[in-house]
């Protein structure tokens, strides 16, 4: 197991290479130029090029490639063109609003999708059934966006029971914190909740029809340790998959969330970097994103041995 | 008696969770009374208000710094810092004297070296302050209160220059700090002006915080314009960039936020009949839309080209199409603004009416064969979107072939700055928006600017307008200055350098327990209190 997991690490060391160079060279052909945006709208062109030297962009590009490279290598991400801030810290100050959304996001879906697709398979064809799929397909077709307005109207603006936008980190009290992500967390959870409960309803449906369901009701088990012990346990190599691939797909995607509750994470920050061409910025981030992903994935391989002990590495 | 101990139990758990929850809510929801929360037209990155012309970063630096001079509400220059001002009896000798009790933040005295140190900075930086000091032989700290200026000619132009509302504006800042080479940014963000710029609390992308500076000594004449007492009546100012306008609007109504510096027109109607909320507007001079030109590549290079398009177009159908709101917009064709001191019609009859004949005329004239022409269409600025396609409209039917490209807006400033062919990567025209206070003289406007290469992009190239924006630098009387404003729109006709497409203003949405907005033109936050 110990040298599976070394031999996965070091395999995500290429992988992070091909992205590397992917990023930069997608940055350096996209249009825009980071000095001209930093220069302002009146700027002449001595102004402008006085600051792209400055910035390094005037050196062609495989020494600006070996440069960054250089000094990731040494932990040094950069500094932002725009906020002259390590880009590490930048990216440190906006980890937690991320991470608890999508933590918060992930918990609810899972409390809500698996039961309520493992009753929909266990009821297969019922109202039931029809009603959860039904949610389903609604919570699918629904934008986010969409979702957020309507709760943000009704709860926030309507009722007053929860605050429209920002952020409250937990270390300012855990209330207000979670406060600021109900909201949020409950817009972003409706799609994640239907997929994940079609998922689980799909998986525990084929497992139902097995030898060993019917072998556990001949012995008289409760119908709910049938479910619960035999059913969705075996079920869960996929479920658990799809919840993993899940949280990975919400820590770098949840940038239309983060600006509807205008939280200040990664997402925003990858927008306002993109949109500024602040290279390094949306460099660092993106290889973020890339070694998260990798990692959530080795992560859910070695859960599969938890799991599944037939499953050997 | 277990069960209902345990009940007991789960109630009191589930009824101190609330009230926890509650009481953080309550003590997040509550703001200090003297906090103003402020959503600003967009988010502070640059720091140095000279290093860079961004209008947020102007508006940090209103925050910050003070100025030695400053515009009242009519437009009239009047010292601000400065105490004094002589002029010799040659006018090749100025003397200004700094005002007491002026420091800090962090409890210094400012001194005639700090001042001296900064106007250098900007000089050096500023167009206008190049311009400016062209003008002086010698600049010097001749005490610790006493800046002396020794002018090669008579000018009136370092007065006006120092009193400059707009990007770059003239900010004082400490000597140390100003002599940082204006290549590089400034590190330390220390001024004078009425709040202090609270960095540890600085959060990038998500909030700025101003406090009250304690020790400032505000003058003693009523605040007017940019002038007068800057008397800060808040504690605190936080600035919290909201990307998404439609939330700040919920937020503002939901009692969140105290004030929207430029709400979307589209958003009126959701703050309109509320009355928790007012509309006001400290921009009375507004903004102008300007089509520019790039005269290096033909056809615009041949000016009747660019006359043709003066007759072709005409205001109305770009404000109807952009703002749609009449109360926000109105068809101004001055050069130098509507409202502003240097307001003139002169040479201004017949243009901008959308005088098809006449514009097909001058396209005769010029010889055009059809060329594309390559118009850019900014599409990620809301403000700018619907502009580039109703000139393309109006164009169009004076039988230019317009070859339309729709780009974000950064990617267009980057391509603006080419000189290549159009077919190349260069351009021929685009449309964007200045506010008033940036076009209120010749010498401020920088798209008139007609010093060929060194001319922002479009590199218009024009010795008679150069001529003019010189000796309009030169005059020392408003009424001589008045009559080179009327003479720079007649030669602005002969060589078009770009065309205004009209006024508009941009409403800022406040809590109705805001008091004291400014009419300054930018967004600044002294005698604004929070009731």
């Amino acid at each position: 197991m110990l040298s599976y997991l070394l031999r996965r690490l070091i395999a995500t060391i290429p992988v992070m290479l091909l992205v590397a160079v992917f990023v930069f060279m997608l940055l350096r052909l996209t249009p825009g130029d980071p000095a001209a945006i930093i220069a302002g709208d009146y700027a002449n062109d001595a102004q402008i090029a006085e600051i792209r030297t400055k910035l390094g962009l005037d050196k062609p590009l495989p020494v600006q490639f070996m440069v960054w490279l250089g000094n990731m290598f040494q932990g040094d991400f950069g500094e932002s063109f725009f906020y002259k801030k390590q880009v590490g810290e930048l990216i440190a100050a906006r980890l937690e609003p991320t991470l608890s959304l999508s933590l918060l996001t992930i918990i609810l879906t899972v409390c809500i999708a698996v039961p309520l697709g493992t009753l929909a398979a266990y009821r297969q064809g019922s109202w039931l059934d029809r009603g959860i799929m039904g949610f389903s397909v609604l919570g699918f077709s629904l934008p986010v966006f969409v979702i957020g307005y309507m709760l943000i109207y009704l709860f926030s603006i309507k009722l007053g029971w929860l605050p429209v936008q920002g952020y409250q980190r937990i270390s300012d009290g855990v209330g207000g914190w979670l406060l600021r992500l109900i909201l949020p967390s409950i817009a972003l959870s409706v799609i994640f909740v239907a997929f994940i409960a079609r998922m689980t309803r799909t998986s525990v449906l084929e497992v139902l029809g097995e030898d060993y369901i019917r072998t556990a009701r001949a012995k008289g088990q409760t119908e709910t340790r049938v479910l619960m012990r035999h059913a969705v346990r075996n079920a869960a190599v996929p479920i658990v998959t799809v919840i993993g691939l899940s949280f990975a797909i919400l820590i770098g995607g949840v940038v239309v969330t983060e600006s509807v509750f205008n939280l200040p994470g990664l997402g925003l920050l990858t927008v306002e970097a993109v949109l500024a061409r602040d290279f390094p910025t949306i460099q660092a981030v993106i290889l973020l994103f890339s070694f998260i992903y990798v990692l959530i994935n080795l992560l859910i391989d070695v859960s599969y041995t938890v799991l599944d002990p037939r499953i050997r590495y | 008696m277990f069960k209902t101990a345990r009940r007991g139990l789960i109630k009191g758990a589930v009824a101190a969770m609330v009230m926890s929850l509650g009481l953080s809510a309550s003590g997040t929801f509550a703001q200090a009374e003297t906090t103003l929360k402020v959503v600003p037209h967009s988010d502070l990155k640059i720091l140095d208000p000279i290093w860079t012309t961004a209008y947020i970063s102007r508006n940090h630096g209103y925050m910050i710094y003070d100025t030695l001079f400053a515009l009242d509400e009519s437009g009239n220059i009047q010292p601000q810092m400065v105490d004094t001002v002589t002029t010799s009896d040659d006018g090749l000798t100025i003397t200004m004297t700094l005002r007491d009790g002026l420091s800090w933040h962090d409890g210094a005295p400012v001194t005639a070296a700090d001042c001296v140190a900064s106007i250098k900075r900007w000089g050096s930086k500023d167009a206008m302050g190049q311009k400016m000091m062209s003008f002086v032989d010698s600049l010097e700290a001749t005490d610790d209160k006493t800046i002396t200026f020794k002018l090669n000619s008579q000018t009136g132009l370092v007065t006006l220059a120092l009193a400059k509302p707009s990007s770059n504006v003239p900010f004082m800042m400490p000597e140390r700090v100003a002599n940082t080479p204006s290549s590089e940014q400034i590190s330390e963000f220390i001024g004078s002006g009425p709040f202090v710029f609270n960095q540890e609390a600085w959060e990038p992308g998500t909030k700025i915080v101003y406090d009250k500076f304690a020790a400032y000594v505000p003058r003693s004449e009523p605040a007017s314009g940019l002038a007068g007492g800057k008397i800060a009546k808040v504690d605190r100012v936080e600035w919290l960039p909201i990307r998404d306008q439609q939330q700040a609007v919920n937020a503002l109504k939901a009692g969140e936020l105290d004030y929207i510096e430029g709400l979307p027109h589209d958003l009126l109607p959701l703050v309109e009949g509320d009355e928790n909320i007012k509309l006001v507007d400290f921009n009375p001079a507004g903004n102008q839309f300007t089509f520019r030109f790039n005269v290096l590549h033909p056809p615009f290079d041949n000016p009747k080209m660019r006359q043709a398009l003066l007759y072709a177009l005409n205001q109305e159908d770009f404000l109807q199409a952009q703002i749609g709101n009449a109360d926000y917009y109105k068809a101004c064709k001055a050069m130098f603004g509507c409202g502003m001191p240097f307001e003139t019609m002169a040479h201004m009859d017949g243009l901008l009416e959308s005088n098809f004949d006449k514009a097909r005329e001058l396209i005769a004239e010029s010889g055009y064969n059809g060329e594309p022409i390559l118009l850019m269409h900014s599409t990620d600025l809301a403000v700018l979107t619907n502009l580039a396609p109703v000139a393309k409209d109006l164009m169009e039917a004076v039988g230019l072939n317009v070859d339309m490209q729709s780009m974000d807006w950064q990617t267009l400033v980057a391509r603006r700055s080419k000189k290549d062919l159009p077919a190349d990567g260069g351009w021929n025209a685009f449309i964007t928006s200045w506010t008033a206070g940036d076009l209120f003289n010749p010498v401020a406007m920088a798209f008139l600017n007609s010093s060929c290469d060194k001319a922002l992009f479009g590199w218009p190239c024009d010795e008679k307008i150069e001529g003019l924006r010189d000796a309009f630098a030169r005059a020392t009387t408003k009424e001589e200055q008045l009559k080179i404003v009327e003479d720079v729109q007649g030669a602005w006709l002969e060589y078009p350098t770009h065309i205004h497409l009209g006024q508009w203003n941009q409403a800022t949405a406040t809590r109705s327990n805001v008091d004291g907005v400014l009419p300054t033109g930018a967004a600044v936050f002294w005698n604004i209190s929070k009731n």
